[in-house]
């Protein structure tokens, strides 16, 4: 019979000796990058174009993100039916994103087909004709889909957030409006098309059981291209004046979307790990300050969680929550309660280390399989990073103190520096 | 193809073992023989709510997150129509701190009246959330409703009415767990870095000792085949007006599933599916469409449902699908075609097994419904479905008398 009022035994994942598997990294003809994972058992394979064209370059809202929706929708030999009955048939999926700085092209795919997929991206890449008919489907239907959006208030609130917080003019900021999709004009996107992509930028991440000549059939495909470089222009924020909104969307609604948040620096300032501890001490978890208040003892909430922005330039520290109608000021003033707490007392080592511990062990799940891996290298190799920055995350949380902790939220868990916003 | 390997404790409990040596983690996933389908009518959302209180402590362990946390683990938990389903990731060599925490709420809960006040709210707010502040938010509801007359998914698994959950009592609780949460009711798969051996064990270490419980037997009234067509109305305050139509499939073990799951694909897989072809980028009568299923262990629907382009009637719109179905019923589709929706499916598989957790818990499904090694033959049942199958039961399923339609209209 076991004693069930004591628990095993366990290793502190703290003492755990964690090792990002090297990626290897290859140069193609033209100078691109490859960044390359090998590993796994299943026979799938996953490739990442990360293009320097996100809405950080364009010159008018939605051009960024239009091409970046368009690359799969026509190509001079090909309709997009064409296109994306080939990309189905082999039985892989396509998809494209557009982030801020950077937009992507992935593709996860059975290994085995990988030769019958890279011309058909190498076609997008270099042949794209962004049809007008297919523009003017997508504008149609981006409007409507926008129009259902509005309806929702965590939509609304994570729009106006960072408005306030960066401002409506910068790219973190702006947001699309309906006339935004009325002015879009196939020119333009044939121009940002042609400098960000087929003269543009590219850095390729691989992951996977690769095929042994991955390097030359990458290199056979898109080592000919004339990329060239892009520069990533200085924009500056301009955050609002004022720090508390209450807005009304929904008269009819039952809850609240809460969001309160402050500027932060990016990764490269010397408490940006320093503070991804306080954070998941704070609401980085289920285990934190602000789920056990707000969720696990007053019930306010389904979830309430805090985060730091993976922003390269400026970025900001978060919390939202969708909470009851009646109890959103009452959650704002336990999310300011919570601060305080911080700001006042150190932590218990019990708890500190709760949090190590389990910052670690999600480390260790984390660089589980070559996703996983993949994921980690491209964030280093975009944000401007190293691999110590990896080992220095480890360090951090395994020797930042007590004393450390508290001194970081007299900082910057000053309840004066938060901007505030219900959305109801 | 997935090794395991499988023994049953003297209480009922059935243990599954499935080693990958390649991960530094484990992974135990328990799942309950229980959904929402086995709810009474007038408590639903019970079983859910459920789920939520079993994070409350349990007879000797007053917290569960912290341990596990403190073990560098994290855990979470589902519940659907069909069963409950809780999960760990740990790393392996903290493994029995999962095996203490998982026994001791198998063995008996706290019952803390605290704990149950806190979650009704809790769960209230995921309803509000997920079903009242969304726009369409109410369409399943509406749409189980209209489906099922007897058959308990006329139910979501978050419940029928906020009511049910606000008024659910201590005693309720306990009988619900006394009844439900025994070994023989469960199923444990433990994965990744670990041993048979270990895994043995550890299982009749923690889990030897808890009484095996009476196992359960689900007699749920069956629902009567659908006669005749039906529709219903909706106006709401929604930006665009949508359709949905729906019509009875069979459940999960039926080899007519794995023929209707193809056929969905082919009709809205992806990009060059039939549907998104015809109809959002061809007559553009849909700004958005999509055809799938619930998944369901019983006898289930599938759903095709669309938001119309402003300006498009709903009979214009309806016209356009039954044209599409109307193919689907008298022409063989392409070999081709067919190979490109079994292609798909053969990587899909492929990308879920590459997460322990995603065969742990596929594990644990097949085995609750009947063999874990069905896991196994999954590819090749897909792979058996000929294009006659996919002409014949097109003919089958949409029928007009077994069609249920909902039309969400916009009133403004």
């Amino acid at each position: 019979m076991p004693d069930r009022k004591q628990a095993p035994e366990i290793v502190d994942a703290v003492h755990f000796d964690l090792k990002l598997k090297p990626a290897d990294k290859f140069i193609l003809d033209n100078g691109v990058e490859v960044y390359a994972v090998n590993a796994g058992a299943e026979e799938v394979m996953s490739l990442e174009w990360v293009f320097f064209a996100g809405n950080w370059h364009e010159e008018q809202n939605l051009v960024a993100a239009t091409t970046n929706f368009l690359l799969r929708n026509g190509t001079s030999k090909k309709t997009a039916f064409q296109i994306n009955d080939h990309f189905e048939y082999y039985g892989s999926y396509l998809n494209r994103a557009c982030h801020s700085e950077t937009a992507t092209i992935t593709l996860h795919c059975l290994t085995k087909q990988i030769k019958e997929l890279l011309p058909a991206v190498r076609e997008l890449i270099t042949d794209s004709v962004m049809p007008q008919d297919e523009l003017d489907i997508y504008k149609q239907n981006m409007k409507q889909r926008l129009k259902v959006s509005l309806k929702k208030n965590d939509f609304v609130a994570g729009r106006l957030i960072d408005v306030y917080l960066y401002g409506e003019n910068h790219p973190y900021g702006k947001f699309s409006k309906e006339e935004d999709f009325d002015a879009l004009d196939r020119g333009q996107l044939l121009d940002f098309y042609k400098r960000y992509y087929q003269e543009g930028k590219l850095v390729l991440f691989v992951a996977g059981k690769l095929p042994a000549d991955i390097g030359i059939l990458l290199n056979q495909y898109f080592g000919d291209i004339p990329f060239t470089t892009v520069e990533n222009k200085k924009i500056i924020v301009g955050p609002t004046a004022e720090k508390k909104f209450r807005i009304t969307n929904d008269p009819d609604g039952v809850q609240g979307s809460i969001r309160i948040a402050r500027p932060f620096p990016n990764r490269h300032h010397p408490d940006f790990m320093k503070v991804q501890v306080l954070n998941v001490l704070f609401g980085g978890f289920f285990g934190s300050r602000l789920m056990s208040n707000i969720r696990e003892d007053k019930g306010y909430t389904y979830g309430i969680h805090s985060h730091l922005q993976n922003h390269m330039h400026d970025s900001a520290w978060l919390i939202s929550t969708e909470a009851g109608k009646d109890v959103c000021e009452a959650t704002i003033a336990e999310v300011y309660k919570e601060m305080k707490e911080l700001r006042d007392e150190l932590v218990d080592e019990e708890e500190l280390l709760l949090v190590r511990n389990y910052m670690m062990g999600g480390l260790l799940g984390d660089l589980d399989g070559p996703f996983h891996i993949i994921a980690r290298w491209k964030n280093i190799v975009l944000h401007n990073l190293t691999e110590q920055y990896f080992y220095d995350s480890i360090n951090t949380i395994k020797t930042i103190s007590a004393q450390e902790i508290q001194q970081l939220a007299q900082q910057y868990l000053k309840p004066e520096d938060f901007y505030e916003l219900v959305v109801i | 193809m997935i090794q395991f390997e499988k023994f049953t404790l003297p209480n009922g409990l059935r243990v599954i073992v499935h080693q990958d040596l390649s991960t530094p983690m484990a992974v135990m996933n328990i799942m309950y023989d229980v959904g929402a389908r086995d709810e009474d009518p007038d408590r639903t959302g019970f079983a859910h709510l459920f789920e939520h209180l079993m994070f409350g402590g349990s007879v000797n362990v007053p917290n569960y997150d912290e341990p596990l946390q403190m073990a560098g683990g994290e855990n979470n938990a589902y519940t659907t129509n069909d069963l409950t389903n809780y999960y760990i990731q740990i790393p392996a060599e903290n493994l029995e701190t999962a095996f203490w925490l998982e026994s001791d709420r198998m063995l008996s809960l706290a019952f803390g009246e605290k704990s149950l006040e806190t979650q009704r709210k809790v769960v209230i707010e995921e309803f509000k959330e997920h079903y009242l502040t969304k726009p369409y938010g109410d369409v399943w509801h509406k749409m189980r409703e209209l489906a099922y007359k007897k058959h308990p998914y006329r139910w979501m698994t978050i419940g029928k009415e906020l009511s049910h959950i606000e008024t659910a009592q201590l005693e309720e609780v306990k009988n619900f767990f006394f009844k439900h949460y025994r070994p023989v009711n469960a199923v444990m798969v433990v994965a990744g870095n670990v041993t048979v051996e270990k895994v043995k064990d550890l299982a009749e270490k923690w889990f030897g000792d808890i009484p095996a419980g009476e196992a359960y037997k689900r007699n749920l009234p069956q629902e009567p085949e659908q006669t005749v067509e039906r529709k219903q109305e909706i106006k709401a305050n929604v930006p665009l007006d949508a359709l949905y139509k729906c019509w009875h499939m069979p459940g999960r073990l039926d080899r007519r599933y794995y023929i209707i799951e193809l056929l969905s694909d082919i009709l809205s897989g992806g990009a060059s599916s039939r549907l998104y072809q015809s109809l959002v980028k061809e007559k553009q009568l849909f700004s958005h469409i999509e055809c799938h299923h619930f998944g369901s262990t019983d006898d289930g629907l599938l759903v095709i449902e669309g938001k119309l382009v402003k300006g498009v009637t709903m009979e214009e719109a309806e016209k356009a699908i039954e044209l599409e179905l109307d193919k689907m019923k008298n022409e063989l589709v392409s070999e081709s075609e067919l190979q490109k929706v079994k292609n798909k499916t053969e990587s899909m598989l492929a990308f879920e097994d590459m997460s322990v957790m995603s065969r742990a818990a596929s594990l644990a499904y097949y085995e609750l419904l009947g063999d874990a090694a069905w896991m196994n033959f999954e590819l090749e049942k897909y792979g058996s479905v000929t294009t006659e199958d996919i002409l014949q039961e097109s003919r089958m399923l949409f029928r007009a008398v077994n069609c249920n339609t909902i039309h969400y209209l916009s009133n403004n």
